[in-house]
């Protein structure tokens, strides 16, 4: 079991970030790139974490990434396999692993995006082995 | 001849209790500071500084200079979450040194394990904090966040297991001698190892206690310091850093203690070689082994091998570490670990820490805390005291 029976929570948004979670519904996974210097970034704000332009744009991820780490939280709100993830387009973000045992998760392991469905018809992106 | 602008640690208290049923959080610092005034031999009309984190009651520094009755002409409410009171220190010595103050107060405690409305960091607020629902939705709190610390270590570098377990075998080796320790049983490697997970790869023993009560310091300048009956423990050096996800190009393994220490070490003019004592954050074992390598006493990577067969355990290892029991042992008022590091640091400068603990010739050590996560934000700060 990955997840809770009860859906979970829809993440507060604000101006920053309705994009993101608006897409998250749609099953696409967003993350932010800076037009000015050329870096990705996550999580998104408006202006760019390198180099404070707002010359900042919305990019499309393929959804699928590496993990950077991972834990278990036997307690966990959500789910049992927290972890960080290594984006392919450059930057990591906490997320967590689903569909998957402990015992069969890896760090450097590839995974794709997948989309759990919380309150109010919105989603967030969790993780699964390839 | 030039003038000691040093700063110099009077004074210092620690509260005795860990769950403080019946205290106002307001009487627990108030306690506290009295406590420390008294052990520098000052009295509440001396202090005209005053610095507290967000575990202090109300706004900023004010309310408790209200509720206490200071009179002051300095204030500093730094946040670094634990590391806080470290950073108290070296910015209550940059201001005497400036001559903005002259007595400097610095208080800790909270009393949210009595009250039952356990809240994580003393007294912050997450409403509104734009990391958080990207972050918090799917992990269980420090606990994961230092999981995936110690995960990513073990990978790196090899760090095992029992290395990790070895640091709170140390520190367990040393609050058996504290009366006022939370957990004073001493506790064998095969013990840690069969502890239960809480966070694979962390076990409960690899995590520090949840505790009340405080403590808090008393900082003044060379003149005042001198009058007065107290061993002389200066500020020798003192340095700070954040660290954050850096856009999420992630490196968790190594702390902002490579930043703040080495201004420490350059400000001390000293080495990791010649410190006689450590006060290291002890949040979760894998913390201390990362400050281990960060502040320099062994190579990147090399934490583990470096904390093994006792190398932590005053009159056993090469480094004695955290001789009151640490976070791990002893306390951790309000998930904030900073005070106690400085208030064990002070004692063993002074020669006053347990007898069955106190390191010989005890002239320089250090205090360092990591205020934060590991895996996301953290404040480092560093500082280095000489008993003159």
């Amino acid at each position: 079991m990955s997840t809770t029976k009860q859906k979970i929570a829809l993440p507060e948004s604000n101006s920053d970030t309705k994009t993101y979670w608006d897409s998250a519904a749609q099953g696409v996974l967003l993350i932010k790139r800076c037009k000015s210097c050329d870096q990705t970034y996550f999580y998104p704000r408006p202006l760019c974490p390198f180099c404070m332009s707002d010359d900042t744009e919305w990019l499309k991820t393929a959804g699928k990434g590496t993990v950077y780490s991972y834990t278990f939280a036997k307690r966990g709100p959500n789910f049992q396999i927290p972890a960080l993830i290594t984006l392919d387009e450059g930057p990591a973000m906490m997320s967590a692993i689903v569909n998957c045992e402990l015992a069969d998760v890896n760090i450097g392991q590839r995974v794709k995006v997948s989309f759990v469905e919380t309150e109010g018809g919105g989603a967030l992106p969790v993780f699964s082995p390839e | 001849m030039s003038v000691d602008k040093s700063a110099y640690i009077a004074g210092i208290y620690e509260h005795p209790t860990r769950k403080a049923e019946g205290i106002s959080l307001a009487q627990l610092h108030a306690d506290v500071a009295r406590g420390a005034i008294e052990d520098a031999g000052l009295s509440l009309k001396d202090v005209d500084g005053y610095f507290c984190a967000s575990d202090a009651p109300g706004i900023g520094a004010m309310t408790m200079a209200q509720y206490l009755g200071l009179n002051l002409r300095y204030s500093d409410s730094t946040e670094t979450g634990g590391s806080s009171y470290i950073s108290h220190l070296h910015h209550a010595a940059n201001a005497i040194a400036a001559g903005k103050c002259s007595v400097a107060l610095i208080t800790c405690a909270d009393n949210q394990v009595a009250s039952g409305k356990f809240v994580g960091l003393g007294g912050v607020s997450w409403a509104g904090v734009p990391e958080v629902p990207f972050e918090d939705v799917y992990h269980a709190g420090p606990l994961s966040l230092y999981g995936l610390v110690a995960q990513r270590h073990m990978h790196e570098f090899g760090t095992t297991l029992e290395q990790m377990a070895w640091v709170k075998v140390a520190a367990s080796q040393h609050a058996q001698y504290n009366p006022n320790a939370l957990l004073r049983d001493v506790v064998s490697l095969e013990e840690v190892m069969a502890s239960p997970a809480v966070s694979d790869p962390l076990r409960r023993m690899d995590c520090c206690v949840m505790s009340d009560g405080g403590g808090a310091i008393i900082v003044t300048n060379s003149e005042i310091a001198k009058t007065l009956k107290r061993p002389l423990v200066k500020l020798r050096g003192a340095g700070e850093a954040i660290k954050h996800t850096n856009g999420g190009r992630l490196d968790i393994t190594t702390s902002a203690g490579v930043v703040s220490s080495a201004i420490a070490f350059e400000e001390a003019g000293v080495s990791p070689s010649d410190i006689k004592y450590a006060s290291l954050y002890d949040s979760f074992t894998i913390t201390v082994i990362i400050q281990l390598e960060d502040l320099g006493f062994c190579k990147k990577g090399e934490g583990g091998k470096f904390v093994a067969d006792g190398n932590l355990i005053s009159g056993v290892g090469s480094l004695p570490f955290n001789t009151d029991g640490g976070g791990l042992c002893n306390n951790h008022p309000g998930n904030r670990g900073g005070i106690t590091k400085i208030l064990e640091a002070v004692r063993q400068a002074r020669g006053e820490a347990h007898p069955a603990v106190q390191v010989p010739s005890c002239d320089l050590v250090i205090a360092h805390g990591t205020g934060g996560s590991l895996a996301g934000y953290h404040g480092s700060a560093t500082a280095i005291l000489e008993r003159v």
